[in-house]
């Protein structure tokens, strides 16, 4: 990306009389057509712009944007991993693109064998008894969780919980799925080693406490050693254990929610399982559940007949009902399920290990030049504190903007909320460690320029076709939209 | 190595340990208890090459009925429309789809000035003020919209007509039931929203009235009516609407509505058997600081030139965490991408003249379909492209019999209604030719 000027909206592209469309004439007979009253009376005044001229328009677009090909994504909590060619051809198949959600079952079983796959491969990889694929993204996941959650409490007429506990270094869909649910969130404090304070969850458990819902290795990247016991003490006070697997991409075949007590887990397949984040969507979130959460799960599931066929199971009495339109995004799951078979339990646990080695490696090489606020063995992500480069006048955003000008995408940053400064690096396993190691000297670098000029890196960035955005003025003075006059 | 996805060599991984000072990477685990570990081998199935891989996929593919195949007649929420070429073409570069949300506005321009063009194509197309980036899809869009009303007017009963599609109205159940607030059914009356009923169940309790245009059974709602009853009781109005009919279509702005949503899944986007899709959600200024998910606003940088922002990022979840409007924190970015690539390539002339389009084939497909016999017409409404026929017995031995010929024909709304036992809704795209429409009159009448 260059510096360059203001890019033009397709809608100042536009000039009367163009097009890059070609509708086939009408050939059918002229019948009566819909009433005056119902027909608009102004057009819409999008664009008309030439074909190659659209092609340009979004081309140039594309040159403004970063994507993991473009380079390096260690974006926290996010496991910006290569997504796989062979998924994008595969979900673009028409058997599984062009195929209507209402066509009868019969003629749909390669899609139904698939979805009652990766339910089934789902459940193995997580622990768990059975998995939904409807949801659509993590939060939505969450939100499903919980209501499921509800609805078993509820279902043993235990109706006075109404408390969902979250651990501070949450992510803030945790709250606000809570809310949506129903539920009053209560936050817990972490301890020094950056774990659930174990003395401040039994001071709030109770038998108002609905769940627990934790990530684990949480966003500070740390295993959290005692879920056995946080488990226990959970089930004891009559909660459930609700699992947040947007770092799951550290345990693949090394351990299972399952094991561990979670009674509900989510997986973000955009995440641990190569799907494209597609510049924020579409996702998936599979919820997966102990058996004695299933007859709550959403309906429809994907069940397999004696005589080997499949179909979409409405018979669900007790089931929450329905979260998403049909079955959740197919063409997410066709990746996601192309990716598990790509791999196998073999790949799948190579993933994780090395998302880990590389983690740490990371950490080692930065922690003489950054803050490292915790030094146990991190998972697939550690945090760093820019406090002391922040004593030198230069910000954790400031460090975030130099690194645009290396090429990279930076880290999560001010995330998690407990770690002053926070910079929150995940490089995921297939980072070479070539890049690993040229970001890492980017780092090193923005350290030393810190302490000796420390004004090149409060002003950047110096290269991209862009600079800082006034978002202050941007929420003040809202423009969210074009309009010609 | 032996996953072309892991980079990682021997040579790598030794000096790595050394680096961190360890013998091996089992010791970087040593965290994860012994109690809590997973030993031996997930059950899933092994690896596969890729050539193998391919093979196995495009034999689960080749067993599903794709639309290339079969001439189809089937609608009800995902339809068959033409998808321009420029639209794979846009949302196959992978600057687009290996994004994440744009965090970085400095080196997410690209998509954060999509999105701004989608929403200002959203709000023309829809007559409303402002609209978010988009949403999971469009059932669950009508969702939120009934929370927004719920949280906004605090108020408890939203009201939802039978003709809103029957799976938007089971989410809206399950959301209600985490929210709180009432949903109370408005009836149908000859294949449209009951307003003698629905004036008489109004009351100054109602938070919503949420109605579909054109609704589940293709037909037109009279919105000025309907706007008229919500907001006599200070509810609001919630439209939900397909995108592609309101080329033509007086937009639900016009009649006031206060908030607009739905699937822009006829804009570009193909089936694939029911998602990924792209839920849209419209509303008026006065709503603007309520709505869900996404935004994205236009601002300068330090050089005072133009570029774009996420914002009004106080609604949301990071943010606001408990108190945020909606847990949403995606939203279907690259889906959005499809529909404004599409809405682009058809442009003001192009919108207008699609959704005549559809209005035509369907009228002269409702009138054929009107002179066969053992068929009937169930309701003489105005309709976009979706219509409903009585059937003589069982819809789904009729779509058996269609399905021999090379016809996937309508949906059996007696799955979803049961007052509309063997009726099929019948819909017919720009696509279908009236070659295509005589081969279904004629393949029904050889049924009888």
């Amino acid at each position: 990306m260059s510096k360059e000027t203001a890019k033009q909206l397709i809608f100042e592209m536009s000039q009367p009389g163009r097009i890059s469309y070609s509708l086939p004439a009408s050939d059918v007979p002229e019948t009566e057509g819909l009433p005056a009253q119902f027909m608009r009376e102004v057009p819409a005044e999008l664009p008309e712009v030439a074909e190659l001229d659209l092609m340009r328009h979004y081309t140039e677009l594309s040159r403004r944007n970063h994507g993991i090909d473009n380079g390096f994504y260690p974006l926290g909590s996010c496991t910006m991993k290569y997504n796989p060619k062979i998924n994008e051809d595969v979900a673009r198949y028409p058997g599984f693109s062009k195929i209507h959600p209402y066509q009868a079952e019969e003629t749909a079983q390669g899609a139904l064998q698939l979805l009652f796959e990766l339910q089934q491969d789902l459940s193995e990889i997580t622990g768990m008894d059975d998995v939904t694929v409807q949801s659509a993204a993590g939060a939505q996941g969450e939100w499903t969780g919980l209501m499921m959650i509800r609805a078993y409490h509820e279902g043993r007429g235990d109706l006075m919980r109404n408390k969902v506990i979250v651990p501070d270094s949450a992510h803030g869909t945790n709250p606000a799925s809570a809310t949506v649910a129903g539920f009053e969130t209560i936050t817990i404090p972490s301890n020094e080693k950056g774990l659930v304070d174990v003395e401040a969850l039994k001071e709030v458990l109770g038998n108002d406490t609905a769940a627990l819902m934790m990530t684990n290795p949480n966003t500070l990247g740390l295993f959290e050693e005692e879920i056995k016991l946080i488990a226990d003490l959970v089930h004891e006070a009559g909660g459930l254990l609700y699992y947040d697997g947007a770092n799951a991409n550290a345990i693949l075949g090394y351990a299972r929610p399952g094991d561990m007590g979670f009674d509900v887990v989510h997986l973000n397949l955009h995440k641990t399982f190569t799907t494209p984040h597609g510049g924020g969507g579409p996702g998936a979130g599979p919820v997966g559940v102990k058996k004695d959460l299933m007859p709550y799960l959403p309906k429809p599931m994907v069940r397999q007949r004696e005589d080997g066929s499949y179909f979409f199971d409405h018979d669900m009495p007790q089931s929450i009902g329905r979260i998403k339109g049909y079955y959740g995004n197919f063409g997410i799951l066709v990746r996601a399920y192309t990716y598990i078979r790509t791999m196998g339990p073999d790949g799948l646990k190579q993933v994780s290990e090395y998302a880990v080695l590389n983690a740490n490696y990371m950490m080692h090489r930065l922690a003489p030049y950054f803050d490292v606020p915790f030094t146990q063995n991190c998972k697939h992500e550690f945090v760093l504190s820019g406090n002391r480069q922040k004593k030198q006048g230069v910000r954790t955003l400031d460090m975030a903007k130099r690194l645009l000008d290396f090429g990279y995408h930076p880290p999560t940053i001010y995330f998690p909320l407990i770690v002053d400064e926070c910079l929150m690096i995940e490089p995921t396993e297939t980072e070479s460690k070539e890049t690993l190691d040229k970001f890492i000297d980017a780092m090193i670098q923005i350290a030393r320029e810190a302490e000796e000029t420390p004004e090149i890196v409060q002003e950047a960035p110096h290269h991209t076709i862009v600079r800082r955005l006034d978002e202050v003025t941007a929420a003040r003075k809202p423009v969210l939209r074009y309009s010609k006059s | 190595m032996t996953f072309r996805y892991l980079p990682m060599t021997e040579q790598d991984r030794k000096e790595m340990l050394e680096t961190i000072g360890v013998q091996t990477t089992e010791e970087l685990f040593a965290e994860i208890p012994e109690n809590v570990r997973f030993h031996g081998e997930l059950a899933i199935p092994q690896a596969l090459p890729e050539p193998l891989l391919v093979k196995h996929m495009q034999r689960l593919s080749g067993k599903n009925a794709n639309l290339d195949q079969y001439t189809s007649f089937l609608g009800a929420g995902v339809y068959e429309h033409y998808v321009p070429s420029v639209v794979g073409h846009v949302i196959s570069r992978s600057e687009f789809y290996t994004a994440y949300t744009p965090y970085q506005p400095e080196i997410s321009q690209g998509e954060l000035q999509a999105i701004f063009e989608f929403q200002s194509m959203i709000c023309e197309l829809t007559g409303m003020d402002v609209a978010n980036s988009s949403m999971y899809d469009g059932p669950t869009a009508l969702a939120e919209a009934a929370a927004l009303a719920f949280s906004h007017t605090k108020k408890k009963k939203v009201f939802v007509s039978r003709a809103v599609h029957p799976e938007a109205r089971e989410i809206l159940l399950t959301n209600a039931k985490g929210l709180g607030y009432e949903v109370v059914e408005i009836p149908l009356q000859d294949g449209v929203t009951n307003l003698a009923r629905l004036e008489e169940m109004a009351d100054e309790d109602t938070a919503a009235v949420i109605v579909q245009y054109p609704n589940f059974l293709g037909n037109l709602e009279d919105l000025g009516q309907i706007e008229q009853i919500a907001h006599k009781h200070k509810g609001l109005l919630v439209v939900s609407s397909n995108p592609l009919s309101l080329g033509i279509l007086q937009p639900p702005g016009a009649f006031k509505a206060d908030i607009v949503v739905g699937d822009a899944q006829p804009l570009g986007i193909l089936p694939q058997f029911g998602g990924p899709h792209c839920g849209y959600f419209a509303t008026t200024k006065a709503l603007m600081r309520r709505l869900p998910g996404r935004i994205v606003g236009q601002t300068v940088d330090e050089d005072g030139k133009r570029g774009f922002v996420l914002t009004l990022q106080a609604r949301e979840q990071h943010i606001r965490r408990d108190k945020a409007t909606s847990n949403i924190c995606s939203n279907q970015a690259l889906m959005a991408l499809a529909a404004s690539v599409y809405m682009s390539a058809l442009g003001k002339q192009g919108m207008q003249d699609i959704a005549l389009l559809n209005v035509k084939k369907a009228h002269f497909a409702k009138q054929r379909l009107s002179q066969v016999s053992g068929f009937e017409i169930a309701h003489e409404q105005p309709f976009f492209n979706e219509f409903v026929i009585r059937v003589n017995g069982s819809v789904e031995e009729v779509n058996r019999k269609l399905l021999k010929q090379g016809i996937i024909g309508g949906y059996d709304l007696g799955k979803a209604y049961s007052e509309y036992q063997n009726h099929m809704l019948v819909a017919v795209t720009e696509l279908r030719t009236q070659e295509e429409i005589e081969q279904l009159a004629v393949a029904l009448e050889g049924l009888l």
